[in-house]
């Protein structure tokens, strides 16, 4: 067909010239004639096109990257990431008692209480309920008793809280009121109730006779704010040494010996100290900053970003070739019946064609995409049918293409020739009439693929494609429908989009560069 | 009286494809679980006192017309098209056409400004190319025409909304009006309106640019090298005659026949540069019908979209002959 020949231009005669200069051949001698095959010529003019050469490199490092760089990365795909974070979580709170509470007889009723109270708050030293007379004695600063018109004491009033040294202990009546009323003196000193003694020491630490420690009085009162937390009195004491010496930060020793930091805050909404311990939790660690172990970060499930390009790298370029060497088979068996055939087969396949090619393939994708979402398809199987259909929907153009081709290359003497000599109609087609399709088909390929990488990245990105636990560029894009994403963590999807533009952009020079090599009227 | 034979042919074979495409739409509609029913029955049954799913299965399943076999079922809804009835919308509980007629302007004004712009740029520069070829202008536009071409949409848009809308904040991130549009008045409303539109007509000049350049550029070096152009400039014709007069005229005949071909498409929508702005835009609303599994929506769109090709390759076929002397006489 092609004339395998190639006359030298003189440029080139120079160079050939220099090399073989002692031999002189005849100006009739073949090898005067540099030989060129036409591969050899296709490649030459391919490999003098610097952009087409340029995508060849590109497409070469992205190979490396996906298919080796997946293997020589340290983490898997989908392996998770966590890191240990510290925040102050709430532990206790405490609150300056600043109402009154009561103790009493049963005599002392709530009513009674409230009339207390009112008396206290007008200063009046007795009131009057329900025809008797009870009186109101001042003990101490924050400590009235209530005496009834028979002069018993029937309860009383405080602001200050007695803590027993244990849990549940909780003295008699006589007993905390003598010891409110050694709280209210403010004073060390020792006082007896129930006919034991007690001492107490300047800070409301009370001790019995032997020297055990029996409780103290405090006006804060320290409570837990996590459930599970039991606050000993060390710790309650020591929060209150804190509040009152005006403290924010101070370091508690357990029985264990542990030191814990707190934090002291004074929350003025609820008028109450709270106090927070730095606590470490384990977390997904999510979009943290690019750094050594992780060059490109991680992502929202706390996976390197890195090791996920490498991965949706190896699937967006396996699904581009499998989608089109899939659709490329039924392109060529359809078109090249089509084409060799002719008459009412050719007329029915392109009438098939033509309607594959009017159905319209992105809303189709969506659309399955969104059943086999409905349908909760596994990941593996989802990618699966994605490629199908691709492939499926894909092959109408390309077989229009062949079959136009092989219509014309039928007519050709070359083909008569085939007849005439007698070749199976099997060898006419696939020894003689492919091969010479094969460089329309390569660069429809080769173009075919940067768009196929294209659609299966935009399906992926809307979440109808490739799906988590599998990595694809488009689905680690589909992180900016978070628009903070968008805007802070660029290291997450900038990456991803530009190796998907590298990609397309590199197939489609190549695909270029090849449509140029192949085209023998092309004069460069 | 051959043109209109070849019209004629072509228009009827052109209704045979449409009612295959239609026919293959509506099986894979139906033969996909339809999530909208199924979703609606699971609501449905939550609620307290309520039927069971099945039940409600069986009773949506009629009320929404499914109940019908495939084959039947594709016939009532192509009987009931042809008399213009589509259906009503599930997912926005309106008939079809009502809806369509209601986000059909915004996506044609959208797509006849970016087109307008499109060419405006694309046949200088694709000129330009073909004129300087294998120089360092021609190589620009050429590897900016094939960069345009390979940009992912969404990454396009997700740059341009970093830039614009978050780093600059020169528009809204979404959506075709601010939040203070109803205080505004008529003239700065339409002001209101153009800022929202402008990222997305960008995004689709820029995506669609790269193909029509080459078209462009292609067409022109064709021409460039027939031997009428030579003959011109043996004539001694100023280089400026040759290119206008010459070689531009003879380009315009693919790039009519071009433009032809891609008007229907006006009326497409463009479903990721909608969906992407929140654009209300037939785009916007079928891809949120077709996730949901709005059958009648879906149906409508994508018929919709198969006829736009399809009267977008017969106008182009027509224009090719009407425009070209030279096809019309043999």
């Amino acid at each position: 067909m092609a004339d395998n020949r190639k006359i030298l231009t003189d440029e080139e005669l120079e160079s050939t010239k220099n090399v073989s200069e002692n031999e002189e051949y005849s100006l009739n001698d073949d090898r005067r004639v540099k030989v060129l095959s036409p591969g050899a010529m296709v490649a030459k003019r391919f490999f003098r096109n610097r952009s087409a050469v340029f995508g060849i490199i590109v497409l070469i490092l992205m190979f490396l990257f996906s298919f080796v760089g997946g293997m020589l990365s340290p983490y898997g795909e989908s392996e998770l990431f966590y890191r240990e974070e510290f925040h102050q979580k709430e532990y206790a709170s405490a609150v300056e008692n600043k109402e009154f509470r009561y103790r009493g007889t049963d005599d002392f009723s709530a009513i009674i209480q409230a009339q207390m109270l009112l008396s206290i708050n007008k200063g009046a030293d007795s009131f009057e309920w329900m025809k008797e007379t009870y009186t109101v004695v001042k003990e101490g600063e924050d400590l009235y008793t209530c005496l009834n018109s028979s002069g018993e004491m029937i309860g009383f009033g405080f602001k200050s809280i007695f803590n027993p040294a244990q849990q549940g202990a909780e003295p008699d009546l006589e007993t905390l009121l003598a010891i409110q009323k050694a709280h209210a003196a403010n004073q060390a000193g020792t006082f007896t109730a129930g006919g034991k003694t007690y001492t107490i020491d300047e800070d409301s630490n009370i001790f019995t006779e032997s020297g055990e420690e029996f409780g103290y009085v405090s006006v804060y009162n320290v409570q837990p704010l996590m459930g599970d937390v039991f606050l000993s009195r060390e710790f309650k004491e020591q929060v209150i040494e804190e509040i009152e010496a005006g403290v924010n930060e101070f370091v508690f020793t357990d029985v264990d010996g542990e030191e814990h930091e707190y934090k002291l805050e004074y929350v003025a909404a609820n008028d109450r100290y709270t106090i927070t311990q730095a606590t470490a939790t384990r977390v997904y660690d999510r979009y943290s900053a690019p750094s050594k172990e992780h060059p490109l970060g991680t992502d929202k499930n706390g996976m390197d970003v890195m090791t996920r390009l490498m991965y949706g790298g190896r699937v967006s370029l396996t699904i581009g070739f499998v989608v089109e060497i899939l659709s490329t088979a039924i392109a060529l068996v359809l078109g090249g019946i089509s084409g060799y055939f002719g008459g009412w087969v050719d007329n029915l396949i392109m009438r098939i064609v033509d309607i594959f090619y009017c159905v319209p393939s992105m809303p189709i994708l969506i659309i399955i995409g969104a059943a086999m979402d409905n349908a909760s398809v596994p990941p593996k199987t989802r990618m699966i049918y994605l490629m199908l259909i691709l492939g499926v929907l894909g092959w109408p153009g390309l077989a229009r293409l062949i079959r136009g081709q092989i219509l014309s290359l039928r007519e050709q003497e070359f083909m008569t020739a085939t007849e005439a000599t007698g070749l199976s109609v099997k060898r006419r087609i696939f020894q003689h009439l492919i091969p010479n399709v094969i460089p329309q088909t390569i660069v429809s390929v080769t173009m075919g693929l940067g768009g196929t990488i294209l659609t299966e990245s935009s399906l992926s990105f809307l979440g109808l494609g490739v799906r988590f636990p599998f990595a694809s560029w488009g689905n680690i894009i589909n992180d900016i429908n978070d628009t903070y994403v968008l805007q802070h963590y660029l290291f997450v999807w900038i990456p991803a989009g530009l190796l998907l533009l590298a990609t397309v952009l590199a197939f489609n020079l190549v695909g270029d560069g090849l449509r140029d090599a192949f085209d023998p009227k092309m004069k460069r | 009286m051959n043109t209109l034979k070849y019209v004629v042919k072509r228009v009827l074979l052109s209704l045979v494809i449409l009612f295959f495409v239609a026919l293959i739409i509506y099986t894979i509609m139906r033969c996909l679980p339809t999530s909208y029913i199924e979703n609606v029955a699971r609501a449905k049954a939550t609620q307290p006192n309520s039927k069971t799913y099945e039940e409600w299965m069986a009773q949506l399943t009629v009320s929404y017309g499914m109940d019908k076999g495939i084959i039947s079922g594709f016939f009532v809804w192509l009987g009931q098209a042809l008399q213009g009835n589509f259906g009503d919308s599930w997912q926005y509980t309106a008939p079809v056409l009502q809806k369509f007629s209601e986000c059909i302007g915004i996506s044609f004004w959208m797509s006849a400004i970016s087109m307008v712009f499109e060419w405006l740029i694309a046949i200088p520069l694709g000129i330009l190319a073909a004129r300087k070829q294998y120089s360092k202008t021609d190589y620009t536009i050429s590897i900016t025409a094939i960069a345009c071409m390979s940009l992912p949409t969404f990454f396009l848009i997700a740059l341009l909304k970093l830039v614009f809308c978050i780093k600059l904040g020169w528009f809204d991130l979404i959506g075709v009006i601010g939040r203070d549009y109803a205080m505004l008045d008529p003239w700065h409303q339409f002001l209101d309106r153009a800022a929202h539109l402008v990222l997305p007509i960008f995004t689709l000049v820029l995506i669609s640019i790269g193909s029509l350049m080459r078209y462009v550029r292609t067409n022109m070096l064709e021409v460039l090298n027939a031997d009428y152009i030579r003959t011109a400039r043996a004539k001694g014709l100023s280089e400026s005659k040759v290119i206008n007069k010459h070689a531009f005229r003879n380009t315009l005949i693919p790039l009519v026949t071009f433009l032809g071909g891609s008007l229907p498409g006006l009326f497409g929508g463009a479903l990721f540069t909608e969906t992407m702005y929140s654009i209300p835009g037939i785009g916007y609303y079928s891809y949120h019908a077709m996730s949901a599994g709005d059958i009648p929506f879906s149906m409508f769109y994508m018929t919709f979209s198969a006829l736009l090709a399809l009267l977008g390759n017969l106008l182009a076929d027509i224009l090719y002959a009407v425009v070209d002397p030279r096809v019309r006489v043999s």
